[in-house]
């Protein structure tokens, strides 16, 4: 899919959003009856989610109404900043970066759009930082390598609602994603010094770019392995933890037994030595 | 109020027995209903026991009363949850009002856990209750431990409750573990996987030990309810059984106490337990009850939603046992790979039997501790008095060295964590803790023996020559001089007043021959004594203050 092809797809969306996805959930409602009424809860607790999309798909629009305007703006901003490490013509530099060739707009969108490119400093991943461009830029720059050179393309806003099946998506986030980020979502270590991050916090759009294009150590994950739908169903999972906070009270950092065992060494036996010391010196 | 409690029985202080002095009508119904009782039961002497018992005014002393309170917590707390909770691994489709779980196929085990937790009243808050207080149970165990180690109250008389207390351990260790994997979420479930392994690197036997626990290959259909029945039944029996034992020879042998002036080997100097002590007590079985509450009110422990049903195939990244099971999780992290050998078109695998070996081997020597320092020191004299960890150098390095030990594991087992949360390398953190995996102990016994010498030394200056004062005198010569303030005679009192051993020198047997366990023994014993300080004699006091 090429991106032009990408920016029609979202246009269209936007133009008669509301019918697709209503379409789309009594299709899904086949699957289990209590479906719709889920989907409809999720749909009122993620309208921050949606607010968002809006906004992200406003700015597509914006930048499609003069394509080419866009691609030249792309191009000079990464001749300043990228060419560098990626070469002007996307051919990749020896030993300092790679070709950009077939990454595609989403690659781009997710790591100017997370920080992580321009590369700051050879470490054993990109590290997130501020983001240096503004929306529009990074859609101008994604365009501009996506002209190039074809690849995964932005996702279209239907998927990025958080407004799929939770319940699906935490199963499958379960068995595809949290070997490496944990099954909260909190992070893991990896070999060598690499990391995979924690997902709260991370916008729906980047999820899905982070799953077609894989960064950096993690798979690709096409959409043979996990459909747009399925994508989407991962997405509303995570949502769904960003806006629910922890049920039990505070999470610890979500860590699991670790935080739990440290926290009643220090804080739980530790208030009770206190007393102890307090109970026996009164005594005296 | 302190009392002195002659361990020869005999001073008899506390009455217990309401009399009926006053006859108002209350006071005639408790006195009547109380000889009722007495008659029938003769309890008025146990009471009487009981109320003379003397509780030292330690604050250490009181670890082990945590571990007893958060133990009743728990039982409270576990009834409560297992009105609601199904021991049981059909399957079933959960319809709670957890959205993310909705519509998911799951074990009754954990769908009931899940329904617990969301929809019944105040039972997602019993649940934290319940894990809070053992993850507390267990601590306080261990902190406990530490006290009576490092305080040589393990010695004789106590030898046996020593080793009563470590079935203790051990059986709390193992509730902890029934109880984490009974709501059959990923994580524990990930656990038994591991527990799963560790079986089957057993030689010859593994493989059939873990279809016998399983019944099947793993994960079956049966373990839950098995572990269910060892949870809340068989090992709960066992453990106040075994809590009784303790409390009993507790009891029996009396309290140490850290040595003082009017403190002696042969009494007990504290608050008799009845009434004040006894009124205390209570109120700090509400301050242990209420911290755990107040954690368990704000803080998640265990959050099975977040961990989804057991499925064997995802694991998650950062996957822990409770820190209970930590130092074994460590253990398995650190072994190198490739502890493979084929022999006759076999594979035979090491890397987990060594595992076994070495944590079965540790915990072992903690069990037996008090048999082999006695035997070493060849010391068969009773004790009652808390020693002061610097005047025991060696066992006081050994401890150091054994808890290094056991921090080490338990690093081990969130190596993962610290990679990520350190911005530093696993394997970085993997061959740090495989060096102190070794180095660690050994570090810890010189330095700390090293310490507890110097400790002692500067005990010795002090009481032989004072502590500095800080201020100058000059003298009429022109000299200038520190004076030093000498101690009273109590404060000295704390400072001299400890055993000291000589190495075993080796004797022949009646045989005239030295057997080799009597060689071992004295090197052993020349290691444990080797470097000692001695206490201040009266002599050298008395030497010092003519100076
Ligand atoms: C200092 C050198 C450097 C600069 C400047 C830099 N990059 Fe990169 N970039 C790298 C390196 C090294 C990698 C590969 C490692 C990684 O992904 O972290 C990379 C990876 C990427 C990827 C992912 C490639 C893939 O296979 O998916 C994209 C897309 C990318 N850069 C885009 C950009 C853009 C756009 C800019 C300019 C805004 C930029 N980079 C600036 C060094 C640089
Ligand atoms: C093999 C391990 C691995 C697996 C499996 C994996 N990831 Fe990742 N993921 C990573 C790593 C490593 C990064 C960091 C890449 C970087 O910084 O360049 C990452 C980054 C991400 C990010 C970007 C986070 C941020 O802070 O910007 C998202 C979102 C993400 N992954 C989602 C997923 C989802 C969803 C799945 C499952 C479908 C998944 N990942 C599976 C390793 C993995």
């Amino acid at each position: 899919m090429t991106v032009t092809k990408g920016i029609r797809d979202t246009l269209s969306m936007t133009r008669n959003s509301k019918s697709t996805r209503i379409g789309k959930t009594s299709r899904r409602g086949r699957r289990h009856p209590l479906a719709t009424i889920a989907l409809v809860t999720i749909g009122l607790l993620s309208t921050g989610g949606a607010y968002a999309l809006f906004s992200s798909t406003a700015s597509a629009e914006t930048s499609s109404v003069n394509t080419q305007a866009s691609v030249d703006e792309g191009k000079k901003l990464f001749s300043s900043n990228c060419a560098t490490c990626h070469g002007l013509n996307l051919q990749g530099v020896d030993n300092v970066g790679p070709s950009l060739y077939g990454v595609g707009a989403a690659s781009v969108s997710f790591q100017v759009g997370t920080g992580r490119m321009p590369l700051a400093n050879q470490g054993p991943q990109a590290e997130k930082k501020a983001v240096q461009f503004t929306e529009e830029q990074v859609s101008s720059l994604a365009l501009y390598v996506a002209s190039l050179s074809p690849g995964p393309a932005i996702p279209s806003a239907e998927y990025l609602g958080a407004n799929g099946n939770a319940s699906t998506g935490a199963e499958l986030f379960r068995v595809n994603c949290a070997m490496c980020h944990n099954v909260a979502g909190a992070g893991g270590a990896l070999t060598q010094g690499k990391w995979a991050p924690a997902l709260a916090g991370v916008l729906p759009v980047h999820i899905y770019e982070a799953m077609v294009t894989g960064p950096q150590s993690m798979p690709v994950f096409n959409d043979t392995n996990l459909t747009p739908t399925q994508k989407a169903d991962i997405i509303t999972y995570l949502k769904y933890l960003d806006k629910n906070p922890s049920p039990g009270g505070f999470d610890l950092g979500a860590v699991g037994p670790v935080s739990e065992g440290l926290f009643i060494w220090i804080f739980g036996l530790g208030a009770i030595v206190a007393v102890t010391i307090w109970i026996a010196a009164k005594a005296n | 109020m302190t009392v002195t409690e002659t361990k020869p029985a005999a001073a008899p202080t506390v009455v217990e027995t309401p009399a009926a002095a006053a006859p108002s009508r209350g006071a005639r119904f408790t006195g009547a209903a109380a000889n009722y009782i007495d008659e029938r039961t003769s309890i008025s002497g146990l009471v009487k026991e009981l109320g003379r018992k003397v509780f030292p005014d330690h604050w250490s002393f009181m670890l082990g009363e945590v571990a007893l309170y958060s133990f009743v917590v728990i039982l409270l707390s576990g009834t409560f949850l297992t009105f609601f909770y199904q021991p049981s691994m059909v399957e079933v489709v959960y319809d709670g009002s957890y959205v993310p779980l909705k519509g998911m196929q799951m074990s009754a085990a954990f769908s009931s856990t899940m329904h617990l937790s969301f929809d019944v009243r105040g039972g997602l808050l019993f649940r934290q209750i319940h894990h809070w207080a053992a993850l507390l149970f267990i601590a306080a165990i261990g902190l406990h431990m530490l006290r009576v180690f490092f305080t040589g109250a393990f010695r004789k008389p106590r030898e046996i409750n020593w080793f009563i207390g470590f079935i203790l351990f051990v059986l709390a260790m193992a509730e902890g573990f029934t109880g984490y994997s009974l709501p059959d979420d990923l994580l524990s479930g990930n656990g038994l996987q591991i527990i799963n392994g560790i079986i089957k690197g057993i030689p010859v036997i593994g493989t059939w030990t873990s279809y016998l626990l399983f019944g099947g290959e793993f994960p079956g259909t049966t373990v839950i309810a098995m572990f269910y029945s060892i949870h809340i039944l068989l090992l709960p029996a066992i453990l106040v059984a075994a809590l009784g034992a303790h409390l009993l020879l507790m009891i029996i042998n009396k309290h140490t106490q850290f040595a003082g002036p009017g403190r002696t080997n042969d009494n007990v100097v504290g608050v008799p337990i009845m009434p004040l002590f006894a009124a205390k007590a209570g109120g700090f079985f509400f301050v242990v009850f209420g911290v755990i509450v107040l954690i368990a009110s704000f803080f998640t422990i265990n959050p099975i939603w977040t961990y989804g049903p057991y499925d064997p195939s995802p694991v998650s990244a950062g996957t822990q046992p409770d820190w209970y099971i930590g130092f074994a999780d460590g253990m398995l992290r650190l072994i190198p790979p490739g502890w493979e050998v084929v022999w006759f078109n076999n594979t035979y695998s090491f890397n987990i039997i060594v595992i076994t070996v070495i944590l079965i081997a540790f915990l072992g020597l903690v069990a037996a501790y008090p048999f082999i320092e006695a035997w070493i020191t060849g010391d068969k004299r009773e004790h009652h008095i808390a020693e002061r960890p610097r005047n025991a150098p060696t066992r006081t390095a050994i401890g150091a060295a054994g808890v290094t030990f056991y921090a080490v594991l338990w690093a081990a087992a969130s190596s993962d964590l610290m990679s990520t949360h350190f911005k530093v390398t696993i394997e970085g953190v993997i061959h740090t803790l495989q060096v102190l995996f070794f180095l660690g102990p050994v570090l810890a016994f010189f330095i700390t023996k090293r310490i507890c010498l110097g400790l002692q030394k500067k005990d010795r200056e002090i009481a032989l020559h004072g502590f500095e004062s800080g201020r100058i005198v000059r003298l009429p010569g022109g000299e200038y001089v520190e004076v030093h303030e000498q101690l009273d005679d109590y404060e000295r009192w704390r400072l001299v007043s400890y055993n000291e051993y000589t190495p075993l020198t080796i004797r022949p047997d009646a045989d005239g021959r030295i057997s080799g366990a009597q060689r071992t023994r004295a090197a052993l014993s020349h290691w444990f004594f080797e470097d000692r300080i001695s206490p201040a004699t009266k002599t050298d006091v008395e030497r010092s203050n003519q100076h």
